[in-house]
């Protein structure tokens, strides 16, 4: 196998072959829309709308608090019903706006950039913080930041994350084979940004109509490669990729520009397009709503805000019961306990599974097998670090650099004896992350 | 609010592969040699074998309800023990032997550290060295159609001539399951196969371990030699079913491959220096002690760039 991977990782059912072959639909929201206003890491925004007041689509209804924070914009028209704390996703209360919205969708007037060879590196970072895009694979660090680093030229790979190895998720397929030419134009404006970077579009081999479409559409581009990586979870983990795609390595001290990469996933890319070329601020993304539960599993255009409960009633509602349902993939996802979440930036698939896999398996004693160490793509001990984990002992679970995990939750998969290893470790870590904010 | 549907933390999917699978793939493995030696040795070894499960069975059972312990004789790693010890007495052991043995086993070396996944020595081969000691007669003595005769590693060992085909097909004296290679490593292969075991430990021991005797065993670079060390005594059985028991083995790759060279090297001692023709299982409880020190030794690095590339960015 020449393809280029790394070391570990696992290969779960796959899950696609639900929603590969159903086109992308745009879905218009009925009922309330709800805009958290924290959908990327960093300061949560601040609104700068008032209860009672008329807002249009593509108005700015939240401003950025800081360096590292995103704007939100309203993605329908129609009035401000509240302002008031909401579920998410991960199961915390947020303080959102809530829009009703009018089913006018009367638009705001974009701004008509130049086009985007004429504008300059600065305009091009303005544009793109401006219309508050964040990485939209998952993470939701905001885009302008990562797009700003400390010293531009450096830059040697722009690297598009196609990978799409979660399991079940289809949206970044599904935009990769019906619109190809917004993936390449968006990764030409930030290779715009970096003179001394090459851009890579580097998708997983079980993509191979994908790569075949975006090698020709780049075949006289001198800038971009596109890069066919082995099948294997987690091969989109940030790491992962950029060691695959390129050979070189970081560890979690360090940041992709520490060696020389910027990575933005499918999504954002395109968001980026939108923006630069349109004037678009960010409010749809690609959400899958998939698994067996599910009557019709679909790729929709969604509208940010659109509470999952519609989803599920376009995709056909259900057709067995789902004993579980995931906010994101299979692999990194939020058990989410009932469908009233608003979609957010960062919400890629929405999947019903109608077995609960995890309470089916009774964790047992850990053999030692060994297994955990195979897979892990980080290197490191999960079994060790989960029983640092659970007896709280801090010091060892850094001194056995507990901190390089990236949770994508092989360990846990794999384990014969069932055991939450990556439960244990992710809470340790996130004490960890939490006791050095301070 | 009655619809409320689990959560939990990710990931939200497991491999089908549970510890009781894995146990039991094992002990399908060790089918052909246990056949083998029911054939070769008849009835009494069938009687070992039935009051060693049994008892491991029985006994694990037994101290897990007075202990108030939830009862795991489910996951067949009782069973496994059992069958493991089996393989490893003299057909001629008697009953109480492998009674005394299993239980020895089952609540000494692995109960009364904590159960499955806590003893610190293969429970089967301590239970075995246990016997050794205790019962050093009956246990190397060993009976071939109704005579005592000595095995083929201490005719090797006296310098007397074997028959290798014998050897390795597994028509000798010697323990209930390691008398047969071919069998052995038929299981063995399977077990590689399934991703069971993987070759690290028993390579490194076998290499390691023909090193060894090549240097000094006397006999040079002597294929004939080499072949009835390799198929004579527990080597097969202690290399792919023994040394790469999960719980007393390191964790680590780099860790496996240490633990491997070093049983080769003391396996090599002990046949060649040693007071008994055999070795390997003094070999594998003695390197059982090592792991949590191999282990430490042979933590990996974790993924990122290397020391020196680190210093050459700065």
């Amino acid at each position: 196998m020449g393809l280029s991977t790394f070391k570990g990782g696992i290969h779960p059912n796959d899950g696609k072959n639900l929603s590969k072959d159903k086109p992308m639909k745009a879905i218009f929201p009925k009922g309330d829309l709800v805009y958290p206003l924290s959908q990327h890491i960093g300061v949560p925004a601040v609104p700068v709308v008032e209860k009672g007041q008329r807002v249009l689509e593509g108005q700015k209804i939240a401003e950025a608090a800081g360096f590292v924070s995103a704007p939100i914009y309203a993605s329908v028209s129609g009035t401000v019903k509240a302002i008031e704390p909401r579920r998410v996703a991960v199961g915390d209360n947020v303080m959102s706006i809530v829009i009703e919205n009018d089913g006018l969708y009367e638009a705001a007037s974009y701004l008509k950039h130049k086009p985007y060879t004429e504008l300059t590196k600065d305009e091009i970072r303005d544009i793109i913080k401006e219309a508050g895009i964040v990485g939209m694979g998952g993470a939701g660090f905001p885009t302008h930041v990562k797009l700003s680093p400390k010293e531009p030229n450096k830059i040697e790979y722009v690297i598009a994350n196609c990978a799409e190895c979660e399991p079940y998720l289809t949206s970044d397929y599904r935009r990769m084979l019906e619109e190809p030419e917004k993936l390449v134009e968006g990764l030409k404006i930030i290779l715009q940004l970096f003179d001394n970077a090459q851009g890579i579009l580097a998708v997983e081999d079980n993509k191979r109509d994908c790569i075949e479409l975006l090698e020709k559409l780049t075949e006289k581009e001198k800038r971009i490669t596109v890069k066919a990586l082995k099948t294997k979870y987690p091969q989109g983990a940030e790491r992962q990729l950029i060691f695959a795609s390129t050979g070189r390595k970081i560890n979690s001290k360090m940041l992709p520009a520490d060696a020389g990469c910027v990575v933005n996933n499918v999504d954002t890319v395109v968001a980026v397009y939108h923006a630069v070329t349109e004037g678009k601020p960010l409010m749809h993304r690609i959400v899958t709503v998939t698994g067996n539960a599910v009557a019709d599993p679909r790729n929709f255009i969604v509208r940010v805000g659109t509470d999952y409960a519609e989803l599920i009633e376009e995709a056909g509602g259900f057709k067995k019961e789902p004993a579980k349902i995931i906010s994101g993939g299979p692999m990194m996802g939020f058990g989410i306990f009932d469908l009233h979440i608003p979609v957010t930036k960062t919400s890629s698939a929405l999947l019903c599974l109608t077995e609960d896999e995890v309470a089916k398996y009774e964790p047992t004693a850990c053999i030692n097998c060994g297994k955990c160490v195979e897979v892990c793509p980080g290197r490191v001990v999960p079994a060790r670090l989960a029983d640092y984990a659970q007896h709280s002992d801090r010091d060892k679970f850094l001194k056995n650099n507990g901190m390089e995990c990236c949770e994508c939750g092989c360990c846990s998969f794999i384990c014969p004896a069932k055991r939450p290893l990556t439960q244990s470790i992710k809470s340790m870590r996130k004490m960890v992350l939490a006791s050095r904010k301070k | 609010m009655s619809d409320l549907k689990h959560v939990s933390s990710s990931p939200h999917i497991r491999h089908k592969t549970t510890t009781s699978h894995i146990m039991f793939m094992v002990i399908f493995s060790l089918m052909p040699a246990t056949m083998f030696g029911i054939y070769n040795f008849g009835v009494s070894a069938l009687m070992n074998i039935v009051v060693c499960v049994g008892l491991s069975v029985g006994s694990e059972f037994i101290y897990e309800k007075l202990m108030h312990k939830k009862v795991t004789v489910n996951d067949c790693s009782a069973a496994l023990t059992g069958l493991l010890l089996a393989l490893n007495l003299p057909p001629s052991a008697t009953w109480w032997m492998s009674a005394l043995g299993s239980v020895f086993a089952i609540i000494v070396v692995k109960q009364i550290f904590g159960g499955l996944g806590q003893n610190f020595m293969n429970p089967a081969l301590a239970a075995r060295c246990f016997l050794l000691i205790s019962f050093t007669g009956r246990m190397t003595n060993f009976t071939y159609d109704g005579v005592s005769t000595a095995t083929p590693l201490a005719l090797l060992k006296s310098g007397e001539s074997v028959n290798i085909l014998d050897m390795v097909i597994g028509c000798t004296p010697g323990t209930i399951g390691e008398t047969s290679a071919i069998a052995l490593l038929a299981g063995a292969s399977f077990l590689l196969i399934m991703g069971v075991i993987d070759l690290k430990i028993p390579a490194s021991y076998i290499l390691s371990f023909v090193a060894f005797i090549t240097i000094f065993g006397g006999h040079g670079f002597d294929i004939t030699y080499i072949v009835s060390h390799l198929a004579g005594g527990g080597l097969m059985l202690g290399a792919f079913f023994m040394a790469t028991d999960y719980v007393t083995s390191p964790i680590t790759a780099k860790g496996q491959i240490v633990f491997g060279i070093l049983l080769g090297i003391l396996t090599g001692i002990f046949r060649l220096f040693g007071g008994s023709a055999e070795g390997v299982s003094y070999a594998i409880i003695f390197c059982n002690m090592l792991v949590p020190l191999i282990e430490r030794v042979t933590m990996p690095k974790p993924f990122g760039p290397d020391k020196k590339e680190v210093k050459a960015n700065e």
